[in-house]
């Protein structure tokens, strides 16, 4: 990629940029900026996670002994089904996307804006009042059907305000559908000259990939949400055996959706790492085209894995067996990509800054989300794993070790261009290893309570599954100061942070050939690119680049 | 038994040691490649350290040439590594999955928040199933209103008890003990109470067991009961019965095909059996008049599981016809 264009695109920082251009609050809730929306999000988001995070530490004391005594059975099954909901649909979905990617996708491919700019902004606030309705749900009593909303338990036997959550889902679905349309036309119709499919730097390959699951299988949701809805208020009978339904039908809409939904998580994560390893390593992506196809193949397979979720609620045991040959195959370009980072590192110029230490803490962590994925995936295992601890530390794995991380990563990458202002490297540090550490003394142990046949969505346990949940609770207190960390050296660098260069890690990449933080329109000058994405070896950054040195 | 630290289940059936090898097997390609990619990831960063205070970039790199070499080895291996293992995990699934035909019946009912048994002679168990070691159990459930799934870890097994249809599980302990007994899908409030135990007897305590609990009918003999209590038997007429049938014969019809009057055809196999019980319209036989009410909502599913026991037990002539067709009304078809 490239700075393209001689003339002065490295315009002084003190100059107007998005977010000196406008102080009012009208200036930020009527704003069509993609910028200034990705900060709407980034702040709604964070609410969110803050939500979920209160309602993991509540799971998480509350199964530090195995006798219920925190709290009722009926709070603990409203405060796991409130974390799930809150994390899955309104965190993880909107994570990067929403935010990293509403900032980057027209800066990276030398655009002025996403194609639709008012539509971008309904987006978020389908969100917010998706949110808002969840958020009701939750004060008004919250649900205790766990986040899958299974039938009958949901239309029939459920108590709390199943309605009005699945109702904030339902439209915080259609801000996603619209943010996956708006990146589709987007990549197509707005790439600056020169900017060919394969120069698109990887972020933007696997953001295309996850639009395409937005918009594909989000209205399967909303579909199914509706169903949910028809039953509860006019009694047809689609899920209920009572009224000629088939409860199990419902798990089949739900999970192809929500298995998809996987990789609208891990797909945009993927992305951002690599970026992340490219730009610290100084290095191309190693087998850049088969790492950007991989992202479309996990996509399209994506949606023909869905059974694997059903392997024991009587779906047909051939059905079974065609959903677990898929499986395997889904996993194939997932580890592809782990093996071409880690051959990128080879040969390079390796920095040891904080957005690299959560780039390989995805790789270490994703690798193993992954392996327990296809083990779980293999028939014979999953009978005795399904729904147990087993699942949970293999999705928080993935999640929470692949999308997390890499959310973090990319935060530290890009705050100096988002924000213009510099964080201090030595607690970012500290985070990172916080986070790592107890990330993995939370969720290791759930393997071994999975296969020990603890089964999840548990208030009160066996005595014997005790000493490995207190070491998971234990970690869960080390990750929950790793999160807060950032929270706070971020908040503080906004008004005391040092002025951030325009280009600080010495990265190629349109983003950073333009301004900390960038002008409304991105550019002042649009792009020509001439080079490949990651093109070091041609485009030796012109900026003396010190890292995080030139941070602190 | 079971001790305050213990990392590993109990084994105590015919396939948890299938289980366990597969899942050993898995794990140790697992931490193979993780510990692969976790040591050469920390020797780059390492040995590639940038230099400090640098705007360094290495000239060199992995030549992009060996990249298709390298990537259809990293990706065929894989592939290779997770096709054996799809074969062999599915070879203990169908293992899992298929009952030896000489498996003792038993019948379980999920609900909000209880597991009842029924044992082949009669006796009734709530959360608590005492079985036989040696002895194939094969355990046909279903619940009375939300999904539930029955989990025995030490047996490695589990399976949805799913309204509105049978499911079955089945499993051969191996070692007398006391078992957990788990739900395993969230079920409501008190999911995490809706557990209990699976004792496993050697045969003769097992017997002394039996013996010492109360008996209660046989579900054939109470299901024989209720197929004169509901009057089953006006239409559906024993094969002696002189009058012309008003509805099917059911001696014999357990296993057989049966062809409907829309041409479709079925098996009828308990799931089939229930239906035409509980909505007799929805497969109309081929030759008869849809003049059978429902009993929805009229037998508990203790009830449907003992008619059903009775329908199985009645013998039927080797010869019979598949669509059962007793009169010959050929005219009546497609009456529906």
């Amino acid at each position: 990629m490239s700075h393209a264009v001689s003339t002065d695109i490295h315009a002084p920082s003190s100059g107007t940029n998005y977010l000196n251009n406008g102080y009012g609050l009208r200036s930020w809730l009527l704003t069509k900026d993609h910028k200034r929306i990705a900060i709407l999000y980034l702040i709604s988001v964070s609410v969110f996670f803050f939500i979920g995070g209160i309602m993991a530490m509540l799971i998480r004391l509350e199964l530090l002994t195995p006798e219920g005594d925190l709290l009722q059975a009926d709070t603990y099954n409203r405060v796991f089904s409130m974390h799930g909901i809150s994390m899955v649909f309104f965190f993880l979905i909107p994570s990067i996307p929403a935010i990293l990617g509403n900032f980057l996708v027209p800066l990276m491919i030398g655009a002025k804006d996403l194609a639709f700019p008012r539509i971008n902004l309904l987006s978020w606030y389908l969100y917010i009042f998706g949110g808002a309705f969840t958020l009701w749900a939750m004060i008004h009593g919250g649900v205790d059907t766990g986040w899958t909303f299974y039938t009958p338990l949901s239309t029939h036997y459920a108590q709390g305000q199943v309605m009005m959550a699945a109702l904030g889902v339902f439209i915080a679905g259609f801000s996603s559908i619209l943010t996956g349309l708006n990146f589709i036309v987007t990549i197509h119709r707005m790439r600056a000259p020169g900017m060919t499919w394969f120069r698109l730097p990887l972020f933007i390959w696997s953001n295309y990939a996850t639009s395409l699951i937005m918009l594909l299988g989000t209205p399967v949701v909303a579909v199914t949400i509706l169903m949910v809805a028809a039953e509860r208020a006019l009694h047809l009978g689609l899920f209920d055996p009572r009224l000629g339904g088939d409860p199990v039908l419902f798990q089949h809409l739900f999970w192809f959706y929500s298995h998809p939904a996987v990789y609208i998580m891990v797909l945009p994560a993927m992305g951002v790492v690599s970026e992340l390893i490219a730009a610290f390593s100084r290095k191309p992506v190693f087998g850049y085209k088969i790492v950007a196809l991989a992202s479309i193949a996990i996509a399209v397979l994506g949606f023909l894995v869905w059974g694997h979720h059903m392997f024991v609620s009587g779906q047909s045991i051939y059905a079974s067996t065609v959903f677990s040959l898929l499986t395997m195959l889904v996993a194939i370009p997932s580890a592809v990509k782990v093996f071409n980072w880690t051959a990128t590192l080879y040969e390079g110029s390796v920095s040891w800054d904080t957005p690299m230490l959560y780039a390989l803490g995805f790789i270490g962590l994703f690798t193993i989300g992954g392996l327990t994925g296809v083990m779980i995936g293999t028939l014979g295992i999953d009978v005795h794993l399904h729904d147990t601890y087993f699942i949970v530390a293999h999705f928080h794995y993935v999640m929470v070790g692949g999308t997390i991380m890499a959310y973090l990563g990319g935060l530290h990458y890009w705050w100096p261009k988002i924000t213009g202002r510099k964080y201090r490297p030595f607690w970012a540090k500290i985070s990172a290893m916080l986070v790592f550490v107890g990330f993995n003394l939370t969720f290791f142990p759930q393997f071994l309570l999975g296969y020990m046949g603890m089964p999840r969505r548990y208030w009160s346990y066996a005595p014997e599954f005790q000493v490995l949940n207190v070491l998971s609770t234990a970690g869960a207190s080390i990750l929950a100061i790793g999160y807060l960390l950032p929270a706070i050296y971020f908040t503080w660098s906004m008004r005391y942070g040092e002025k951030a260069e325009d280009n600080p890690w010495g990265a190629v990449g349109l983003e950073w050939q333009t301004s900390s933080p960038p002008p409304t329109f991105n550019f002042h000058e649009t792009p020509i690119v001439t080079h490949d994405a990651y093109d070091y070896h041609h485009q030796r950054p012109t900026i003396a680049a010190k890292g995080e040195a030139s941070l602190g | 038994m079971r001790s305050e630290l213990q990392f590993f289940p109990d084994a105590a059936s015919s396939l948890a040691g299938q289980v366990d090898a597969l899942y050993l097997v898995w794990a140790a390609v697992s931490v193979f490649f993780s510990l692969l990619i976790a040591v050469l990831l920390v020797f780059f960063f390492v040995k590639y350290r940038r230099p400090t205070d640098d705007s360094h970039v290495n000239d060199i790199g992995l030549e992009e040439r060996a990249a298709p070499l390298l990537e259809i080895g990293w990706s065929v291996i894989p592939l290779i590594i997770c096709l054996v293992m799809f074969v062999w995990g599915t070879r203990v699934f169908f293992d899992i999955y298929r009952p030896p035909s000489d498996a003792q019946e038993y019948f379980a009912v999920g609900k909000q928040w209880m597991w009842k048994f029924q044992h082949p002679e009669g006796v009734r168990e709530i959360n608590d199933l005492h079985v036989p070691v040696g002895q194939a159990i094969k355990v046909t459930m279903t619940s009375e209103d939300v999904i539930h799934s029955l989990y025995v870890p030490a047996f490695r097994t589990k399976q949805d008890a799913v309204p509105g249809r049978y499911t079955t599980l089945w499993f051969k302990a191996t070692k007398p003990g006391t078992y957990h007994l788990f739900c395993a899908e969230y079920c409501g409030t008190e999911h995490s109470r809706m557990i209990g135990q699976v004792i496993a007897m050697a045969p003769r305590d097992y017997e002394q067991w039996l013996g010492g609990s109360p008996a209660g009918k046989t579900p054939v003999a109470s299901g024989a009961q209720l197929f004169d209590t509901f009057a089953c038997n006006t239409c559906h007429r024993d094969a002696k019965d002189p009058r012309p049938a008003r509805a099917p014969q059911l001696a014999g019809l357990y296993g057989r095909d049966v062809t409907f009057a829309d041409g479709g055809t079925a098996k009828a196999d308990d799931t089939y059996l229930r239906e035409s019980i509980l909505n007799p319209g929805a497969k109309l036989v081929a030759g008869w008049q849809p003049i059978m009410p429902t009993f929805q909502g009229q037998v508990s599913e203790e009830q449907l599981a003992a008619l059903l026991a009775y329908i199985k037990s009645l013998e039927g002539p080797k010869s019979a016809q598949a669509s059962a067709g007793g009169n010959g009304a050929a005219a009546d078809r497609g009456t529906l």
